[in-house]
């Protein structure tokens, strides 16, 4: 695909922008840490309390890094989803692929617990909780995508991803019945999302699956943008239909799946953060468009992190609340400013 | 083979075509037997629902036959690999590209994607191609507006250059004249004829327009309830083969003039 216009200048501001709300991030909080002692502790100079490394390095750099893999990741299922479905208003949790996570989620947390004991410790790892929920989401897709292969309609569509909602809350409702309170706790409050918390080894196998997912769709980059045209045109061209949808499938459900297992169910980036791109870079090739919705994505959900922490107090916001406050209205915006929303 | 015909591309031998559910076959047509030469230009006509969209997909490999043989340059259609296929055949379907958000340089250059590495970069020599596609469809005016942005007529003008770029030696069309006001039809067939004369491609296209099909077409393909005729146009009217194409309680196809008229 021809794209005439550079976007150098678009990609510099971006990662200047990124590195510049990573910083922000960091030293906001419930104390704040001038930046001179923030990059003394990253290049192991003499930070002027010990208690502000420690924050820094085990836990405002891990959930700073979350946040660029949450977003990022967020922003590029959607993008791949919006482009798959030929729908603008696809996305990971309009779709129902996080309900789809949390439902894998729930039937970890609740259902082990129903089991009792030993098992339920033994079940509830870093790495059960990525596949459950990554299984969920795939589910989910496979089911939706069954769906548009008999119906053609966009609304159809979300409502089926709204049923799946629905479902998982029902679910979720019957599981909550047969559990003790403290496995409940345990799910309600990962479903509030948090970025927060995560250890060194959760922050690395969360990036194992964010580039794992990313990898495979790097690969379908070409396809992507042949399914910009239609089905009948991408085959047409000589894609092979099958084989792209199943890649694409895969990285999505892997994305939304490892990303919601972590940080919770996040509502809106991977609806709002490719629309946003796209105001700003106007191509439609996914070679331009996906650079742009990583960096994009991940400066988005910095500033909603930032924001959820409430600076300067001991408050926390659930990360899930914010990113609905700034996403929803980005959509409407969209929706009512520019009379359509297009892919 | 080389005794025959040496500029026949597509050749078709007794094709049913329909489709199959559930091991029941449903028959839209049988028996269809013809064959494309170099630089022609073919317009397929019939009622509605008489399956000649059943017909082109069936020709571009986008439904299987239920019988009979499609091969191109003496190869089956089925032997062929999708991507070694997109660099014989090209499509241009009836609906606009599924993203209205793409450019039309952007559209056009898709086309070549058969081409391009697995990034999908653009060589000198494709790039080459897309200027000449949008040159000689004369869009390259509209080269950076957004397809939402376009009229009928130039979204259609811009989806034959995107065929065009992709560089096959056949074309198929499907209705490229519907939603079009009678001048920008006569453009779009026009600018057919002139591309089999100057390209020695082959082009086909399904119409209701069977006026301009007669005047512009070098052969037709007259789909019938009963049966299917495919000559040049000048015989098919000396046969009287258009009056079959629709019961003739109200219109009749006039020889002279070579369109239907209202039956008194």
């Amino acid at each position: 695909m021809e794209t005439q216009k550079s976007y150098k200048k678009v990609f510099l501001l971006l990662f200047v922008l990124l590195i510049a709300f990573f910083l922000v991030n960091i030293s906001l909080g419930s104390v704040a840490i001038p930046l001179k002692d923030i990059f003394a502790s990253f290049f192991g100079g003499d930070v002027s309390k010990s208690s502000w490394e420690y924050i820094i390095t085990q836990y405002r750099v891990p959930k700073a890094i979350t946040a660029i893999l949450v977003g990022s990741g967020l922003g590029a299922a959607g993008l791949f989803m919006q482009t798959l479905f030929r729908n603008p208003l696809a996305g990971p949790f309009v779709l129902g692929l996080s309900s789809g996570a949390s439902l894998g989620v729930a039937f970890l947390i609740l259902g082990a617990g129903a089991f009792g004991g030993f098992l339920s410790n033994a079940l509830v790892s870093e790495w059960s909780l990525v596949l459950a929920s990554a299984f969920g989401s795939f589910l989910v897709l496979l089911a939706v995508l069954a769906v548009t292969f008999r119906v053609k309609d966009t609304m159809a569509i979300l409502i089926i991803g709204l049923m799946f909602g629905s479902v998982t809350s029902a679910v979720v409702a019957v599981l909550s019945y047969f559990t003790n309170a403290e496995k409940l706790q345990q799910y309600v409050f990962w479903s509030f999302g948090s970025l927060g918390n995560q250890s060194w080894n959760g922050v690395l196998i969360l990036t194992i699956c964010v580039l794992v997912g990313l990898f495979i769709a790097f690969f379908s980059v070409k396809s992507l943008n042949a399914l910009l045209l239609g089905e009948n045109y991408a085959k047409s061209l000589g894609v092979q239909l099958k084989r792209t949808t199943l890649l694409i499938i895969f990285s999505t459900s892997i994305l939304a799946g490892a990303i919601t297992a972590f940080a919770g169910p996040i509502a809106f980036i991977g609806l709002a953060v490719p629309h946003i791109t796209r105001q700003w870079v106007t191509t439609s090739n996914h070679r331009v468009l996906l650079p742009a919705v990583l960096l994009l994505g991940a400066i988005v959900m910095l500033i909603c992190d930032s924001i959820a922490q409430i600076p300067f107090s001991e408050y926390t916001l659930p990360i899930n609340a914010i990113t609905s406050l700034v996403g929803a209205p980005v959509v409407i915006w969209l929706l009512v400013r520019k009379k359509k929303l297009l892919f | 083979m080389a005794s025959e015909n040496q500029h026949s591309v597509l050749k078709v031998t007794n094709l049913s075509i329909g489709y199959s559910h559930k091991k029941k076959d449903t028959v839209v047509a049988q028996n269809l037997s013809f064959e494309l030469n170099k630089g022609e230009l073919i317009g397929m006509v019939g009622a509605n629902g008489i399956g000649k969209s059943t017909l082109l997909r069936t020709l571009t490999g986008m439904q299987k036959p239920l019988a009979g043989t499609i091969s191109i340059l003496g190869k089956k259609l089925e032997e062929y690999h999708p991507l070694e296929l997109a660099s014989l055949l090209s499509v241009v379907f009836t609906e606009a590209p599924a993203s209205k958000n793409l450019s039309v340089l952007e559209f056009v250059s898709l086309g070549r994607q058969p081409y391009t590495n697995w990034m999908g970069t653009l060589t000198p020599n494709d790039k080459e191609k897309i200027d000449w596609a949008l040159e000689i469809t004369d869009t390259q005016k509209l080269s950076q507006r957004k397809c939402f942005e376009l009229s009928d007529g130039q979204l259609q003008r811009v989806a034959i250059a995107r065929a065009l770029a992709q560089d096959t030696p056949i074309i198929i069309l499907d209705e490229p004249t519907t939603h079009l006001d009678l001048y920008h039809r006569a453009y779009v067939l026009k600018l057919l004829k002139k591309l089999t004369k100057e390209t020695e491609k082959i082009i086909l296209f399904s119409t209701h327009e069977i006026d301009l099909a007669i005047q512009l077409s070098d052969k037709i393909g007259v789909l019938t309830t009963d049966a299917f005729y495919f000559d040049q146009p000048c015989k098919l009217i000396e046969e009287g083969k258009f009056n079959a194409l629709f019961p003739e309680d109200i219109i009749l196809f006039d020889a002279k003039t070579g369109r239907f008229t209202i039956k008194d």
